[in-house]
């Protein structure tokens, strides 16, 4: 691996830092609410990783790919409704359930490629979305109310303690982080890369592409319903707007911006991409007017996103 | 898995192929040999590149079979024609721009080595990988380019690689798709050379339009018209073959 340092590995560990220091910061400067800002950045940054997995190394540009926040985050809502709100089970049947669905999707999608792709992924998270709207158990429109937080039980992992919640979520960026890395770098991550660049190619060489492209598309889909369990056990409170396509609009949008087939381009995308909005949000109500012409300059004139600009070389910064 | 050439023989048969109103295969039928170069020769829209996608899975014939090494592989889909050791090259350079020229090497090697679900060690570093992948590039020239991002080779070097990559999948029988397409006479001639010395421990087909390089190659030669066989056999009576120079050859180079 090349190992040049770039102004891009300089502001990933800058952001690192930072949200590892966010609650010490902000219980310095009085300001409280950016703890929940920052721990709402992350648990976007890991779905974002998910999305750029088989985004941005894959070439499957994922249309519903919030699918997964929702149903990681009805997992913990509608079982701590029913009463088990241990994240023993509640965890694994978030990951588990995405899993199939992603299973399931993605070998239906996997069929079709370009804008085909694009239409199907949109159009399968779009009639999870019409079922959660319409399960008026569980609150239809309105969503759910958790009351209680998943429990490990250790007494170690407490996740009502807000800097436990925090520091949950942090470590899971990390971890996914971590793991992005190594899939990437990795046989699997070669196969991935290859697919995308040149696929009839890859078969060319003895490699049946299909099944590692439907793997990518499960662990992605599992990353990201990991993302959506912290999200709903962060806002204690699921709704179907989680899983809405504007979310999945979001979610490439953070991972463009950021800038698509690097290691820290979503996270970057997801900290420019929400705090940008947060601040023009407190500045005008039509911030959307500004913004929206933002990210259009932004994809036209900088292709590889923020570390494009700061100089990345993709891929494996 | 391949560890190692073998001597297996491709062939033909009766293969029909049809694109609308266009026949690019009619009742053709070939039979290539181990230890020999098998040219296919005809002019443009013969369905040359319609047989190389055929015998290598990428296209399935309407009717007729492929054998292989005494097996059907008609069927089998190109990834599993690969791991039986039936490789092919591109006629449009087709390796991964992106990678690096070692990368592209990498991934065939890697291939053959079983299946790509491993997820934490670097493949880059991984000395099984990289160092059969750096004998190859040796091998064909391209030594001192292995950090090189794909797409920024020099044509010739790229249709170079394209070799290389079938070469490193550990074929025992080539599919080459107009190895020389768009390289200079010196480099052709280094080509030339370069094939003529895997003729020993592969089978070849080879499809060309630079028909020096093909009466200095084959041992034999098909010539395809219109998706249907007109002739076969040694290049001297390819040669001689009045049908052969009416359809195709042309006075001038006879």
């Amino acid at each position: 691996m090349r190992s040049q340092l770039t102004p891009a590995h300089a502001v990933s560990a800058l952001l690192i830092s930072l949200c590892a220091a966010v609650p010490y910061l902000a219980s310095a400067l009085d300001e409280p609410f950016y703890v929940i800002v920052f721990a709402r950045i992350m648990v976007w940054a890991i779905a974002a990783i998910s999305l750029n997995l088989i985004m941005g190394f894959g070439g499957m540009i994922s249309f519903g790919h919030a699918v997964y926040l929702g149903i990681g985050g009805y997992a913990v809502g509608i079982l701590a409704f029913h009463d088990i709100t241990s994240a023993w089970i509640q965890l694994p049947v978030a990951m588990g359930l995405c899993a199939v669905v992603a299973l399931v999707f993605g070998v239906i999608c996997l069929r079709t490629r370009g804008i085909y792709f694009i239409m199907i992924t949109l159009a399968l998270a779009q009639m999870v979305f019409f079922l959660s709207v319409s399960a008026e158990r569980y609150g239809s429109d309105d969503g759910l109310n958790i009351l209680w937080r998943s429990e490990f039980g250790s007494g170690i992992i407490d996740l009502e303690d807000g800097a436990v919640m925090y520091y949950t979520i942090f470590a899971a960026l990390l971890g996914c982080l971590l793991l992005q890395w190594r899939i990437v770098v990795s046989r699997f991550g070669m196969v991935l890369r290859a697919s995308q660049s040149n696929d009839t190619r890859v078969q060319a060489v003895g490699i049946p592409t299909y099944r590692y492209r439907l793997a990518a598309f499960v662990i992605a889909g599992v990353m990201c319903g990991l993302a959506g369990f912290l999200q709903a056990n962060l806002e204690r409170f699921v709704s179907p707007d989680m899983m809405n396509w504007h979310r999945s609009g979001e979610l490439i949008l953070m991972t463009v911006l950021g800038g698509t087939a690097t290691l820290f381009g979503p996270l970057v995308g997801a900290v420019v991409f929400l705090l940008l909005s947060e601040i023009l949000s407190t500045i005008t109500i039509h911030w959307h007017l500004v913004f929206g012409p933002f990210l259009i300059l932004v994809v036209l004139f900088a292709r590889g996103g923020v570390m494009g600009l700061l100089g990345s070389r993709a891929a494996r910064d | 898995m391949t560890d190692g050439p073998r001597a297996l023989h491709l062939e033909a048969r009766g293969l029909h192929k049809r694109f609308g109103g266009l026949q690019a295969a009619a009742d053709l039928s070939m039979r290539a040999q181990h230890g020999e170069i098998h040219a296919v020769i005809g002019p443009n829209g013969a369905g040359k590149t319609t047989l190389v996608h055929m015998l290598s899975g990428f296209l399935q014939p309407d009717s007729g079979s492929i054998v292989f090494g005494g097996d059907d592989i008609t069927g089998l889909p190109a990834p599993g024609r690969v791991q039986r050791g039936l490789a092919r090259s591109f006629q449009i350079t087709s390796v991964f721009r992106e990678f690096t020229v070692l990368e592209n090497v990498v991934l065939p090697v890697q291939a053959r080595q079983g299946h790509s679900f491993r997820f934490w060690r670097s493949a880059m570093r991984d000395p099984a990988l990289t160092e059969p992948a750096r004998v190859l590039l040796e091998k064909v020239g391209l030594g001192d380019r292995a950090a090189t991002p794909a797409g920024h080779l020099a044509h010739g070097e790229q249709r170079q690689l394209e070799i290389a990559i079938a070469l490193a999948t550990h074929p025992s029988f080539l599919l080459l798709d107009e190895p020389m397409a768009g390289m200079g006479p010196e480099e052709n001639r280094d080509l030339i050379d370069f094939l003529g010395g895997l003729k020993e421990t592969h089978g070849m087909l080879l499809i060309e339009h630079d028909l020096d390089a093909v009466f200095a190659l084959a041992d034999r030669i098909t010539v395809l018209v219109y998706g249907r066989a007109i002739a076969s056999g040694r290049p001297d009576a390819i040669r001689q073959n009045s049908q052969v120079r009416a359809a195709y050859l042309g006075e001038a180079h006879v």
